[in-house]
């Protein structure tokens, strides 16, 4: 029988821990919103983050009072460190919606405690990569014409066979999807705050915010039909934006581009520097917000196990990349690889990314990498710097050796590359702290759902059919005749 | 709090407290057995049991939906064979002026970004939120229902409520606790 508990717990981890009641959870997780005191870690942590966000105010005062000549960017290598940034922050983006919706599709419960931090975490990875586009167009006040269906003066529309447009499209469909998913989940959340704040003024707030909302079960009924249609939607959705973001580059003629490898390859890339980001947020904030019993150790070995999963078909993706130069025969392309492993001035760039997402993930194979939040936080910040130099590899090494030896370039940053980049990453963990402090970052009402009052006759009968199951599979990895 | 009310006074219907999820779906069951049809309950998670026992019809909410998509699906198809046929015709990489595969893309994005949109509002509009006021939070007890205690609820306007025979009724349910809620 000892046994049989334990192949149960193993089979089906707890995923909350703890002595929890639907009150204790709404308490718990409300209270980190509700209560007046800010803990002092928060002071210190946005006021950090708000300072390095002061660079990317000043960057941009700058370049839009010079232009974009401020920056790096020249021929050959037009598209340099923003759509470098720009791809890292929109893939970091997708790991949020691979949570919250594919996951729920699939019926995993392990989202549910990570999922409103991973929206939110999205939402804000959209709102920088956003800024580095419109800000590349160097007068973002007249980038309307450029990107939105709005003809010029001269009666000329944006040209809809170009991917730069099908961006445009995928990536505002992205921002706003996310944030009515994002959104909706909050609903009855606030509602909940609502309920339990004291001041007149939050109760005031909240409610607004939560559109009076009453918990009850006609509005359930519909709320549950929109949110699965909802993860419907996204679930292609997510899939198409990195593909799209990847045509950016596959649909030229550029060597190390031009590849039908590449959507997949974007897409996985993406989903993997995501979860790198979600481990890298969640692990200290479960910590110092005390949610070990709702963000579980088995939450951050499942979000371990699927970066490396994520992370070993990137890998594949760059054994493709080389193998494809070799069998297409073309010599640009040839040359491209040669030039990129070890022959190119930026060899070395290519091979700190293999340790970043190739090697340093083989260690997550061991239980006792997987099993360390230390680790796992270690490994984070190497592929969160892996992903940023695959961009880089893509994009410089393929443009600074083109066709033609004569339009042959190198690229450096200037110290504005640098700080508006940075910028963008202190803007993000500011978002982060504010969200923090103002919303549940767990989902309250979701939780509930996991606990045993939510089972409805069903403590029993659940409990019964779980032990036939688990007695069946126990049978069967039992030797017949022990 | 009920110290001063009027019996006189219009009430909205009556409601019943339950401690957990499976003591409201039976009594909600109840409900629905002795024919009453302007009902209501509340919880603080979606329950699917309640559904049934309460008699909620599919809402109509996916066909919505369906239509909101096939909205942004023509949106689109409309914008490009405008733009690139008949407005603004110009030959690109040699394509013809309608050329479908690379308008694929916006029109894909379209089509989720509008039945999204249709999702949301719809089931907002569909449920008359916002309704920042509602009879049912003249309870005072009803804070708890965004928390960890379960409803059901009468409606006055039911064809057979009777305020006599309904409290009776509501009362034999084995609830926690039976409110008047004012209107």
């Amino acid at each position: 029988m000892q046994d049989l508990e334990k192949l149960q717990k193993k089979m089906r981890p707890a995923m909350v821990e703890g002595d929890h009641s639907l009150g204790s959870v709404s308490d718990k997780i409300g209270d980190v919103t509700l209560k007046k005191r800010t803990p002092f870690f928060w002071f210190v942590g946005f006021g950090i983050a708000f300072m390095i966000a002061q660079c990317l105010l000043m960057t941009t005062t700058w370049l839009l009072a010079k232009g974009v000549g401020i920056w790096g960017n020249n021929q050959p290598i037009g598209w340099a460190f923003p759509i470098i940034n720009f791809v890292w922050w929109i893939g970091i983006g997708h790991a949020g919606t691979l949570i919250s919706a594919i996951l729920l599709l699939l019926n995993q419960k392990w989202r549910t405690s990570i999922n409103r931090f991973a929206e939110a975490m999205t939402l804000f990875a959209v709102a920088c990569a956003g800024m580095f586009p419109l800000l590349h167009t160097g007068r973002p006040w007249l980038a309307v014409y450029w990107l939105f269906p709005i003809p010029n003066t001269m009666g000329i529309w944006p040209q809809f066979r170009s991917p730069l447009i099908w961006d445009v499209f995928a990536v505002s469909t992205y921002a706003t999807v996310s944030l009515l998913f994002w959104y909706v989940g909050l609903i009855p959340d606030f509602a909940t705050l609502r309920d339990r704040a004291k001041s007149k003024y939050f109760r005031f707030v909240y409610a607004a915010l939560c559109w009076g909302w009453r918990g009850s079960a006609r509005h359930w009924h519909r709320y549950e039909i929109a949110y699965l249609i909802l993860a419907g939607l996204s679930t292609p959705l997510v899939l198409s934006v990195h593909s799209i973001v990847s045509l950016d580059f596959s649909v030229s003629q550029v060597p190390g581009w031009h590849a039908t490898i590449f959507p997949p390859y974007f897409v996985a890339g993406a989903i993997f520097a995501g979860f790198a980001m979600v481990l890298i947020l969640c692990i200290p904030l479960r910590i110092l917000y005390n949610m070990k019993d709702l963000i579980t150790e088995t939450h951050l070995i499942y979000m371990g196990k699927v970066m490396l999963a994520t992370g070993l078909i990137v890998v594949y993706g760059y054994a493709m990349e080389a193998f494809f130069a070799w069998y297409s025969a073309s010599p640009t392309e040839l040359f491209m690889i040669r030039n990129r492993i070890w022959e190119g001035p930026y060899w070395m760039f290519y091979w700190m990314l293999i340790f970043c997402n190739g090697i340093s993930i083989q260690f997550l194979w061991f239980k006792r990498f997987r099993e360390s939040p230390f680790w796992l936080f270690v490994i984070s910040i190497i592929v969160s710097i892996g992903m940023w130099l695959e961009r880089f590899v893509i994009i410089i090494t393929s443009l600074s050796r083109d066709f033609l030896p004569s339009s042959w370039g190198m690229f450096s940053p200037t110290v504005f590359d640098i700080t508006m980049f940075l910028g963008t990453i202190g803007f993000f963990f500011s978002l982060i702290f504010l969200f923090v402090r103002f919303v549940p970052i767990i989902s309250i009402f979701e939780v509930r759902t996991l606990l045993p009052e939510a089972n409805v006759h069903g403590h029993q009968q659940d409990f019964e059919e779980n032990v036939v199951e688990i007695e069946e599979t126990y049978d069967r990895t039992d030797p017949p005749n022990s | 709090m009920f110290a001063d009310f009027d019996m006189s006074k219009k009430i909205y219907g009556i409601m019943a407290e339950f401690d957990t999820a499976t003591e409201m779906v039976d009594a909600a069951n109840e409900i629905r057995l002795a024919g009453y049809t302007k009902t209501d309950a509340f919880s603080p998670f979606p329950l699917h049991e309640i559904d049934e026992a309460l008699g909620i019809k599919r809402s109509i909410l996916p066909y919505l939906i369906f239509a909101g998509g096939i909205t942004g699906l023509l949106t689109a198809l409309g914008l490009v064979y405008f733009v690139h046929v008949l407005d603004y015709p110009i030959i690109v990489g040699g394509r013809p002026y309608f050329s479908l595969p690379s308008f694929i893309p916006p029109m894909f994005e379209l089509t989720i970004l509008f039945s999204a949109g249709t999702a949301v509002f719809g089931m907002l509009f569909l449920n008359g939120l916002p309704s920042p006021y509602h009879p049912v939070f003249n309870v005072p007890r009803f804070a708890l229902a965004t928390r960890e205690k379960f409803f059901v609820l009468i409606e006055a306007e039911d064809p057979n409520y009777d305020y006599e025979v309904t409290r009776k009724f509501m009362e034999s349910l084995k609830a926690q606790e039976v409110f008047d809620v004012p209107e």
